[in-house]
């Protein structure tokens, strides 16, 4: 081809053209022609449309900001910087009265994540421990289950979110409350749980698990790119990965200390506290979305067709390993891609925080439009908030989703 | 019956107590049962007052007396009590069209044109025409306003997401990006962000002298929020629709619209019904968040029925009540929604 291409250099201008066109194929598209390509047929048509769409967005956005310099508000994020005079029922960083808007929005988006991230791993748990008993052929369970199910699907979670808070709320005073195993209690003012900790250490239990996620994570990434990747010298990693900052913490002098609740006076001291409206919401999500995980788990064991079991039984295989060598890897290519969906309807859904008083997200932004006026830019701040991780959730479960996929039908 | 209780028995027996690890199993639910049905009976049955007023309910059961007394309220709030019978009619009005349009005999163009004229009948109703005093937004409520809202943006959201999924699936760039972006922002964005732009955004973004009740407003933005879902489930079943049938429409000399609408679509639609009622399903309960915004929805006309300085607290009766209609519609509407994916599946709809 090349040799063709020089010997064409020194020909009159039309026959270079001729060897072009007869050599070396049709020429290139330029990026004019490429975009006229993409852009496809009816072109102005589209243009106009387009144009009209965007001239009603221009006109309600102007509109907005006239509305906006008639009472007197500065659009723009400078509000951001400026204090925020409203308290925060509770939040994963200090914040009191006075600090900046941006540390409000912060911590309503970290109370946000909490809840989401909770309510996807207690959900999955318990919607798989679900969708198998419904599986099971005990026909009293398999019964119970489908009534759990039909009644938590078929109803509002914003309903049972209101139940769940009037539950939260009936539990007895402090005092009166009897403690599961001395170590749970559930009262009015919320849910108390043991918490570990590290007392006199560098740094607390939370850097620590932190730093063995993010430790985990670079160790396989590093071993998948020397292609070192299997299963047994991942596990190691991760061993590795957790043990390392502990075993620091302990060198290093910390303490570590279970911390039980316990009722002094009129309160309870120690452990954990989770807020009544956190547990709720949580309680909420949790078993709303574990229900329809339960469904989605459920019809991917039964894809599995009866041929697979009875050939891994015919092969020897006994039931643990034939659940996981032969139907699991099955159903989870049905199960993944709608667990996916399933995880982001609940962080989305997590934003009904805002119905019974949890500091989320959607509730600070409310707060913030209320207070400054700002709602265009507290709403910006919101929608884009969720959209990214929206997008971040859905790139993670894609890469998940790849590896259990089919291996012919990756794309 | 005896023998057919003689021919359940052994299978119960199995089906309970065959092997040990299931005798276990049955046990172990048992006792769950024991610490949920018990108290909930002694709750709803046993300690509950039947009739009767707001003192003679206990705190230890149910009080089904508020639901007798407030029953009304709850299904239609603030409306004005001597014009009930209009949003009464309203909801006859609509379980009428959805009955129609479930069975597979009514579905033509004939239903196509009796979803317009009856949601404009039920605006009329409801906003009171032809009285001397018109009724606002304000004064609606409980089960009308949230089967009216959501039969109406469910109607308006559909013809959108129909245009979206054709301009999402076709050659133009432009068009297609558009659709791309907008079906992604919608479906990212949960309800309440949309809810508090139809509230907080909307009556700023309307040039002035032009402001729309609130109803109005949510309305608006609920419909542009659906027709995104609507539109990937649309989408679905144009995918499903093999390329064939675009192209024997092309040989015969059909257009781009025709083809969409005389070969296309009516395949697709057929393909995703049973998808399109279960997103239905999810429409109904999401209408619930209209609570959010101030609207008197059912749930919401549940919640104010408790606060009644008359009537304090009843809060689990009320909700109860709500939870009741709402299972009736959602589950009669999915076993509907499976018995038609088995009709459907039966005589070959959808083409292979």
């Amino acid at each position: 081809m090349e040799h063709f291409r020089n010997s064409g250099r020194n020909a009159p201008v039309a026959d270079r053209r001729v060897f072009q066109i007869a050599l070396s194929g049709p020429p290139r598209p330029s990026m004019a022609e490429k975009f006229r390509t993409w852009w496809g047929g009816w072109p102005w048509g589209q243009l106009a449309l387009l144009a009209v769409f965007a001239a009603l967005g221009v006109l309600f956005i102007s509109n907005v900001l006239e509305n906006m310099a008639r009472i007197g508000i500065l659009p723009g994020f400078a509000f951001l910087s400026s204090s925020a005079n409203f308290e925060i029922g509770e939040s994963p960083i200090a914040f009191r009265a006075g600090d900046t808007y941006l540390r409000a929005l912060l911590a309503g988006l970290l109370n946000t994540l909490k809840v989401s991230l909770l309510g996807c791993l207690l959900a999955t748990i318990l919607g798989v421990a679900v969708g198998v008993a419904g599986l099971s052929r005990n026909l009293l369970l398999s019964r119970f289950v489908r009534w759990f199910i039909e009644i938590t699907r078929n109803t509002p979670l914003l309903l049972q979110l209101f139940f769940w808070m009037a539950l939260a709320k009936a539990l007895p005073a402090p005092r009166q409350a009897s403690g599961l195993f001395d170590a749970v209690f559930l009262t009015n003012r919320g849910v108390y749980i043991p918490s570990l900790s590290f007392v006199g250490g560098p740094f607390g239990i939370a850097a620590a698990l932190g730093t063995a996620a993010v430790g985990t994570l670079f160790l396989i990434i590093v071993l998948r790119a020397i292609g070192k990747l299997t299963r047994r010298s991942g596990m190691v990693v991760a061993g590795l990965s957790v043990a390392a900052p502990f075993a620091y913490l302990l060198l290093a002098g910390a303490q570590p200390a279970l911390d039980l609740p316990a009722l002094s006076g009129f309160n309870i001291r120690g452990g954990l506290n989770l807020s009544p409206e956190f547990a709720a919401l949580l309680t909420g999500l949790v078993v709303k979305f574990a229900a329809l995980i339960a469904e989605i788990v459920r019809a991917g064991i039964q894809s599995v067709g009866k041929g697979q079991w009875e050939a891994a039984r015919a092969l020897g295989l006994h039931d643990g390993q034939i659940i996981r060598l032969v139907v699991m890897p099955q159903a989870l290519r049905v199960i993944t891609p709608l667990t996916t969906s399933s995880y982001l309807d609940l962080t989305k859904d997590s934003s009904l925080a805002v119905a019974i008083g949890f500091p989320d997200l959607v509730s600070i932004v409310n707060t913030t439009a209320n207070t400054t006026g700002q709602s265009m830019e507290a709403l910006i701040i919101l929608i884009g908030a969720f959209l990214t991780i929206n997008l971040a959730l859905s790139a993670l479960m894609n890469i998940y989703n790849n590896r259990v996929a089919l291996k012919g039908s990756r794309r | 019956m005896t023998t057919r209780l003689s021919r359940a028995l052994p299978g119960l027996r199995a089906g309970l107590f065959g092997t040990r690890a299931n005798t276990l199993v049955t046990l172990a639910t048992l006792l769950l049962l024991w610490q949920i049905v018990p108290p909930l009976l002694r709750w709803s049955v046993l300690d509950a007052t039947f009739a009767g007023e707001a003192n003679a309910c206990t705190r230890a059961g149910a009080c089904w007396a508020f639901v007798t007394a407030k029953l009304r309220f709850i299904v239609f709030a603030f409306y004005p009590p001597d014009l009930q019978w209009r949003p009464l009619l309203v909801i006859l009005l609509l379980c009428a069209i959805l009955s129609a349009s479930a069975l597979p005999r009514f579905w033509g163009r004939s239903l196509i044109l009796a979803w317009p004229l009856t949601i404009l009948a039920c605006w009329l109703l409801m906003q009171g025409a032809f009285t001397a005093t018109p009724i606002p937004s304000n004064q609606w409520g409980g089960l009308p306003v949230t089967l009216f809202v959501w039969a109406l943006c469910f109607a308006a959201a559909t013809p959108i997401a129909v245009l979206l999924a054709l301009a999402r699936r076709s050659t133009l760039g432009g068009l297609r990006t558009f659709a791309v972006l907008y079906i992604e922002l919608m479906r990212g964005t949960p309800m309440v962000a949309i809810l508090y732009v139809a509230m907080l955004i909307l009556p700023m973004a309307l040039p002035d002298g032009l402001s729309i009740d609130k109803m109005l407003r949510a309305i608006i933005m609920v419909t542009l929020f659906w027709a995104a879902y609507i539109a990937e489930v649309i989408r679905a079943g144009l995918q499903a629709v093999p390329n064939g049938q675009t192209e024997a429409a092309t040989a015969l000399g059909l257009g781009y619209w025709r083809i969409q609408g005389l070969v296309i679509l009516p395949q697709a639609f057929r393909i995703v019904i049973p998808g399109i009622v279960n997103l239905a399903i999810g429409f109904l309960l999401a209408t619930s968040l209209l609570a959010v915004i101030g609207i008197f929805d059912l749930l919401n006309a549940a919640r104010a029925s408790a606060a009644d300085p008359q009537w304090l607290g009843f809060y689990n009766e009320a909700y109860i009540v709500v939870a009741v209609i709402y299972f009736v519609i959602c589950f009669g509407a999915s076993r509907y929604s499976q018995w038609l994916e088995r009709r459907l599946g039966n005589s070959g709809a959808a083409p292979v």
